[in-house]
Formats: C-alpha cells, sequence, structure tokens
C-alpha cells in the first residue's frame, strides 16, 4: 500500500483494487477462522491424550436399543425390527439401525403430516363456522408451543395413560393398544407379497393412463367415454381384491390376555413421536397451505363459479394445482425440520440416530467423532428431501415457452 | 462516500484480524505444555486456573437426594457436593466458593472436555475405558456401590430370568446400560431396553409402568424410590449385577490438578482414621502426635507440594468435616436413607476405605 501506482488515481482509491483485496480479505478471514478451530481442537484433543479416526466403529457396541417398529417372525414367534441388531454387533451397525429408525419416522411422518397438514389447511376455507374455527385453535396452540414439551404430553400423558396389557383397547379388531404397545394389522412378508405389490403399481399407473384417455376422448373427440368408465370400474376392482387378499394382512391375534402374535407391534416411544411430529408439523404446513390457496388470484375463484363449477371442484381443479407452485418450495423446509426434530426422540427413549450416536459417543469417549457422523447423516437426508422438493417444484412450475 | 464505506469495511477487516491473531496466540502455549508432559510445575494447570478465578465449577447431577440434590431454596447438597465443597475449601479457603453444573450423563464426559467444568463428582463409574480413551483420571472412589434393578413388587420378578418379554429403563451413557445388557445375556433372556437420555424422564416412565423394571446404582434407585409416586409398591431386588466404584474425575494430562483432588479426597477418609472431625480440628492442632501434626500443617510442608496451603486439610475438615462425617450426614443414620457403610467403612473396620499415607 506504501508504494504508488503509476495511475494519477491511488491506490486506495482504485475501485478495482478494493473488490479483489476485499474478497482477498473475507477468504483469508474464513480459512483463519476454519484453521483456528481445528487446531484449537487438535491441541486440546492431544493434550487431554485422544485420538481421531472411525476405526471405533468395529467394536463391539454391547448396548442394547429398543425394538419400536417391529414386524412377528413367524421362525422366531416373536416381534422383531426388520433391521435386526444385537448387542453384540458393532458401533457401525448399532448406528445404522439408528438411522434406519430416523428414516422410518422420517418417511411415515412427512407422509402423515403432508396429509393432516392439507386438510386442516383447506378446512380453514370451509362453510361450517366449527371446522373453520377449530382448525385455527389447533394451528394456534400447537405452533405457539414448544416441540419438547407436546412430545412429553403425547409420552406422558397420553400414550402412558393406556390400560395396563390385560385390560388392553381393541379397536375394530385390527388395532390393540396397551402400555406394552401398539399391536396392528400388517402385511405379511411373503413374495406373494412383493408380486401384488409391484402389480397394485402397474395397475395405480394403467388407472391414471385410462383415467386420461377417458377425459381425452371426451373433450377431444366428443365420445360418451362409456368403455372407458366401465375399464376403470373393472380395474377399480380388481385392484382392491389385490389390496385385500393379495397382501397377506395378519390381524394380531390374542394368544393370552395381553399377549400377541402376527401383526406389526409399534412401541409407545415410536407412536408419542409419530404423533408429537406429525401434529407439529401439519400445523406449519395448514398455514403454507393457507397461505398458498390465499396467494391465488379470487378472479380464479369467481371465473370457475362462472363455468359451474361447484366450490369442492373449484378447489381441486383450478385453485389447488395454482397454489401448490406457492406451497412446494415452504414445504420442503417443514420437510426438512420433520428430519431434524426427529432428534428429539431422544427424550423419550425412541431409539434414533441421535439417541443412539449419543450412547455410541459416551461408551467410546468418541465425541467429535461421532458428532461428524451425525451432523453428515443429517447433512445428506435433508439434500436428498431438497433435491427431491426442488425436482417438484420444476414440475409444478408454469411452463413457458 | 463508497470510498468512506469500504475504508470503514476495511477498518473492519482489520480489527477482525487483529482480533484473531490474539485470541490465536494463547493456543500455541496450552501445546507447548502438552508437549514436555508431566512436568512438575503448575504452569497451564486447572489448579492455577481455579485460583485465578477464585471459584471452582463442579460438575454434578443435581437430581440424586443423598448424591447430590438441589432443594427449593436452590441450595445443593449431598456425598457428591461436600467432595466440591471440600476441593473448593482446600484450594481456595472458602467451601461456598463453588459454582455447581448440572450435567446428565451423556454431557458430563465432554463438558469435561471442553472445560466447561473444572471436575466432575458425579455418580461416575471408575472404569478402564473411561480412564484411557475416554481420557479422564479418577480420584480416589468415595463411595462403592453395585448396581441393582428396582421392580414393581405385584410384577411376580425376581430374577433376570424373569425379564424375558419384559421390558427395562435405563440412562443413557451410563456403565449400568453396559451391565444390564451383559447381564440379560448372561441370562439368556431379551427384554425391551428403554434408553433415556435424562434420569428425570426415565424414573417417570417407570412410575408411568412403560417399563417393568429400572436398573441404575443400588444408592441412586434407593435415593430415587422415594421420589416415586407410591416408594413402598416398589422393591429392589437382592441382585448385585457390577462393582461400582464412584468418584471425582478430572481430566486426563493435568497431574497437578489431579493431584489435589485426589489427596484432598484421601484427606477426608485419612482425617476419620485419625480421628479428626469438625468440632475437634482446633484441639487437634495442639496434638504432639506427629502424623496429625504433619497431617494439619503444623508441622512440614505437605500442602505446598501440591501447590496448596500447608493448613489445607484443616480447612477441609472445618468446612464439611471428615468422610463418616460426610457419610452420615447425606447417607447414613442423620440422613433418611440409613445407609449401613458396608464396603464404604475404613479398611480397619473391615471396608475398603484406605488413604496412603500423608508424608
Amino acid at each position: 500500500m506504501t508504494t504508488h501506482s503509476d495511475h494519477q488515481i491511488p491506490l486506495w482509491r482504485d475501485e478495482r483494487f478494493w473488490k479483489i483485496a476485499l474478497q482477498i480479505l473475507a477468504v483469508v478471514f474464513v480459512v483463519s477462522v476454519g484453521w483456528l478451530l481445528i487446531y484449537n481442537l487438535s491441541v486440546n484433543m492431544q493434550r487431554a491424550g485422544l485420538k481421531f479416526g472411525f476405526d471405533f466403529l468395529g467394536n463391539q457396541a454391547s448396548f442394547s436399543i429398543l425394538d419400536s417398529v417391529a414386524p412377528y417372525d413367524v421362525n422366531r414367534t416373536s416381534y422383531r425390527s426388520f433391521f435386526p441388531y444385537v448387542s453384540t454387533d458393532s458401533y457401525g451397525r448399532v448406528l445404522q439401525a439408528g438411522l434406519i429408525n430416523t428414516l422410518v419416522m422420517m418417511i411415515s411422518g412427512i407422509i402423515l403430516t403432508t396429509i393432516v397438514g392439507i386438510i386442516v389447511g383447506v378446512l380453514q376455507f370451509s362453510d361450517n363456522w366449527l371446522l373453520r374455527k377449530g382448525s385455527e385453535l389447533y394451528i394456534e396452540i400447537i405452533r405457539n408451543t414448544p416441540l419438547l414439551l407436546q412430545l412429553f404430553f403425547w409420552y406422558s400423558a397420553v400414550f402412558s395413560q393406556l390400560p395396563r396389557s390385560e385390560d388392553r383397547l381393541n379397536i375394530l379388531g385390527i388395532l390393540y393398544a396397551s402400555k406394552r404397545g401398539l399391536f396392528m394389522i400388517w402385511p405379511t412378508n411373503t413374495p406373494l407379497l412383493w408380486i401384488s405389490l409391484g402389480l397394485l403399481v402397474v395397475g395405480k399407473i394403467g388407472f391414471l393412463a385410462l383415467w386420461k384417455w377417458r377425459t381425452f376422448v371426451i373433450v377431444e373427440r366428443g365420445q360418451s367415454g362409456q368403455p372407458q368408465l366401465y375399464g376403470l370400474g373393472i380395474l377399480a376392482v380388481v385392484l382392491l381384491l389385490i389390496f385385500c387378499f393379495g397382501l397377506g394382512w395378519k390381524v394380531p391375534q390374542e394368544i393370552e390376555p395381553g399377549e400377541f402374535q402376527q401383526g406389526l407391534r409399534l412401541s409407545l416411544e415410536f407412536s408419542a413421536l409419530l404423533a408429537g411430529l406429525v401434529l407439529y408439523t401439519a400445523a406449519f404446513i395448514a398455514e403454507i397451505v393457507r397461505a398458498g390457496i390465499q396467494s391465488v388470484a379470487t378472479g380464479q375463484w369467481e371465473a370457475a363459479r362462472a363455468l359451474g363449477l361447484h366450490s369442492n371442484l373449484t378447489m381441486r381443479l383450478v385453485v389447488f394445482p395454482q397454489a401448490l407452485r406457492v406451497i412446494i418450495p415452504p414445504l420442503n423446509s417443514q420437510y426438512q425440520n420433520l428430519a431434524k426434530n426427529s432428534s428429539l426422540g431422544a427424550a423419550i427413549a425412541y431409539a434414533e440416530l441421535y439417541n443412539v450416536a449419543n450412547t455410541t459417543y459416551n461408551q467410546s469417549g468418541r465425541p467429535i467423532d461421532v458428532m461428524i457422523i451425525i451432523a453428515a447423516v443429517y447433512l445428506s437426508i435433508n439434500m436428498v428431501i431438497s433435491f427431491g422438493m426442488n425436482t417438484l417444484n420444476r414440475l409444478v412450475q408454469i411452463k413457458e415457452r | 462516500m463508497t470510498v468512506i464505506k469500504k475504508l470503514h469495511a476495511l477498518g473492519l477487516s482489520a480489527l477482525l484480524a487483529g482480533s484473531l491473531a490474539a485470541c490465536a496466540t494463547p493456543a500455541p502455549e496450552g501445546g507447548s505444555d502438552s508437549a514436555d508432559g508431566s512436568s512438575p510445575n503448575t504452569s497451564g494447570s486447572r489448579l492455577d486456573t481455579v485460583k485465578e478465578r477464585g471459584t471452582l465449577v463442579c460438575g454434578v447431577d443435581g437430581g440424586i437426594p443423598g448424591f447430590s440434590f438441589v432443594d427449593e431454596s436452590g441450595n445443593y447438597s449431598g456425598l457428591d457436593v461436600d467432595i466440591c465443597k471440600a476441593v473448593a475449601a482446600a484450594v481456595l479457603g472458602d467451601a461456598d466458593a463453588v459454582e455447581y453444573r448440572r450435567l446428565d450423563s451423556t454431557e458430563r464426559f465432554t463438558a469435561l472436555a471442553g472445560g466447561e467444568v473444572d471436575m466432575l463428582s458425579r455418580n461416575t463409574t471408575w472404569t478402564l475405558s473411561r480412564d484411557t480413551s475416554v481420557g479422564l483420571e479418577f480420584a480416589p472412589t468415595t463411595f462403592y456401590d453395585g448396581q441393582g434393578v428396582m421392580v414393581r413388587a405385584d410384577s411376580g420378578i425376581a430374577t433376570l430370568e424373569d425379564f424375558e418379554g419384559k421390558s427395562i429403563c435405563v440412562e443413557s451413557g451410563t456403565t449400568t446400560e453396559l451391565n444390564i445388557t451383559d447381564g440379560m445375556r448372561k441370562a439368556g433372556v431379551d427384554p425391551e431396553v428403554k434408553t433415556f437420555q435424562q434420569a428425570d424422564p426415565a424414573y417417570a416412565a417407570y412410575d408411568d409402568e412403560l417399563c417393568d423394571g429400572f436398573t441404575s446404582d443400588k444408592s441412586q434407585l434407593l435415593a430415587r424410590r422415594t421420589t416415586l409416586s407410591t416408594p413402598e409398591d416398589h422393591i429392589i431386588l437382592d441382585i448385585t449385577l457390577s462393582k461400582e466404584p464412584l468418584g471425582p474425575a478430572t481430566i486426563n494430562n493435568d497431574s497437578a490438578w489431579f493431584d489435589v483432588v485426589k489427596w484432598v479426597t484421601y484427606g477426608l477418609i485419612e482425617a476419620e482414621e485419625l480421628g479428626i472431625t469438625s468440632d475437634n480440628v482446633s484441639e487437634m492442632l495442639e496434638s504432639e502426635d506427629p502424623t496429625i501434626r504433619r497431617f494439619l500443617g503444623t508441622e512440614g510442608e505437605l500442602g505446598s507440594g501440591a501447590g496448596l496451603e500447608d493448613d489445607f486439610m484443616v480447612k477441609v475438615i472445618e468446612a464439611v468435616g471428615n468422610y463418616s462425617e460426610v457419610y452420615d450426614r447425606n447417607l447414613g443414620g442423620d440422613s433418611e436413607f440409613k445407609l449401613e457403610r458396608g464396603l464404604n467403612a475404613l479398611w480397619k473396620d473391615g471396608g475398603l476405605l484406605y488413604a496412603p499415607p500423608f508424608r
């Protein structure tokens, strides 16, 4: 800075110089802060005689975790998680089991919360006063209280208060609830199940194609669409039959009071966390849906009504598809929130990734290493969610040519 | 105008860079410290940090009556708390110069490793892996315990084998979590183990009958049973799953600080053996017995060797008394638990407490 350039403008008043210099300074700043943190860490770890590395993942974990989502295993005559883990397995394996539990929670949570959120969001436009006010009340209460509190509420005030196993609740013979957990109807894992599932997917695609074809012949060719309607009817019946009988549904059998065989066992920890996460996130999604619907110009409602569509069809065919463009981007962050919030399950003994990792680093004495694993896993999960939602977002945007 | 803005930005960056350099300097000093290892000088030791700060930051549980418990007015009491007080009295001359940090079982080691607390006095079991790979130093055991199992009296469970198809609650990050898994494996049963991050929700779940049993150190079960809704409905099975020597701990590679915590703890035991109590300590100063005179610092320079005042044990005993006083007040005859000394008696009385000579 002491040397003057040959130009008339001194260096310190040269805009180009500052543009570059400030960027270099910023980079130097970020790099040195990062270096300082890492250096500090390594000095302190060295001081305490700790090592860094992931080789401990192969060591025996020797602690147990809770099987939360466990279908009945006929060969072992007990309920057993589909990703079995025993205490003689390694730390790596137990972390995987925790990850699977997190993913199960996330996927079922995202599906359920979307359904609940959209219903509650749409209900806010209902003509029925009770439904409208009820949904508003729900949103206000849920959105304005901390999630951890709600989880404890679901766990200790709702699911803990279920009757003892001898006096289990029987809901239509397909769901039994007691302090031992929830026992529900579930398909059996046989080759037939996978064939049926494949058929269902193919049938569903065929159904949609036929539906489009029917709309096409009615609109473009002015035909009645009657034969296609029969086709749709038959296909629907076939799919329903496959769904009912092809999946091998097994109802929980009560062999002794409170003792069950067959079906699926959900732990109370899983159920409480799922209920808490779904209802919490759904309140936010409902508001997003409401905002999305309100963002559609009133002219669209009026135009649809002028065409003679009743309010149900107006919502389904005109307003909601346009609202989706506004809904999907913020929905992305709600899904990511749900994924991250599932780590609160550690507080109510659900053996998800954070809970298991917590035990792992305490028993192995490797906090930094395990924290890096947790961070990397949650980062990847959220990137996948983000990628999926961005793709969906591109699909529903207006295609301009 | 824009130039001024840019100059401003430059000034800011310079300031940040300056402060960065300032906070970067202490780290290498620490680094060189660890390089020369176990030199007896106390530079860079926690001992100096504590003396400069004027308070001792002590990690405790805070939820276990008898060991460390916060009452309605925010006062801490218990055996673990008295150890913190003893160390504070020895180092700072003031037993109340302690700042307590409540730590759950999963936080405690990272809090110690990160320097958030100076020492742990939190029912921590001394094990090989914690001493080595977790990076702790264990001071002498202050309470010899064993792991037990609590069940409801009407549950019909009498042995571990009865746990087949049942569930058991445990606190995460504890040795009990590992021992119960081992114990069940040995018994050939596979119960559900529900792992909670914190003790309070775990005991609440047990109280709500979400698990058929609860496993923890026997003394903790005994203390926690008093907080359940109907304590008389619960029994502690006559099974001991493990040895649980509980004691204070400090961070690895800081022998000056570790020595202080270690010898203050031994001092409590030695004081009982020598018959010095908080009531008679001032008379004992006049004692003719050379062992007592050395112990209390009227003769010799034992305290200076550890970086303390020579009469550090006088302050400790005046503040909390000897081990037997601490025990009786918190767990023994003068408390609600009325625990026998058992293994926690002096070696002369058939227990395991034994202090090396103060010489």
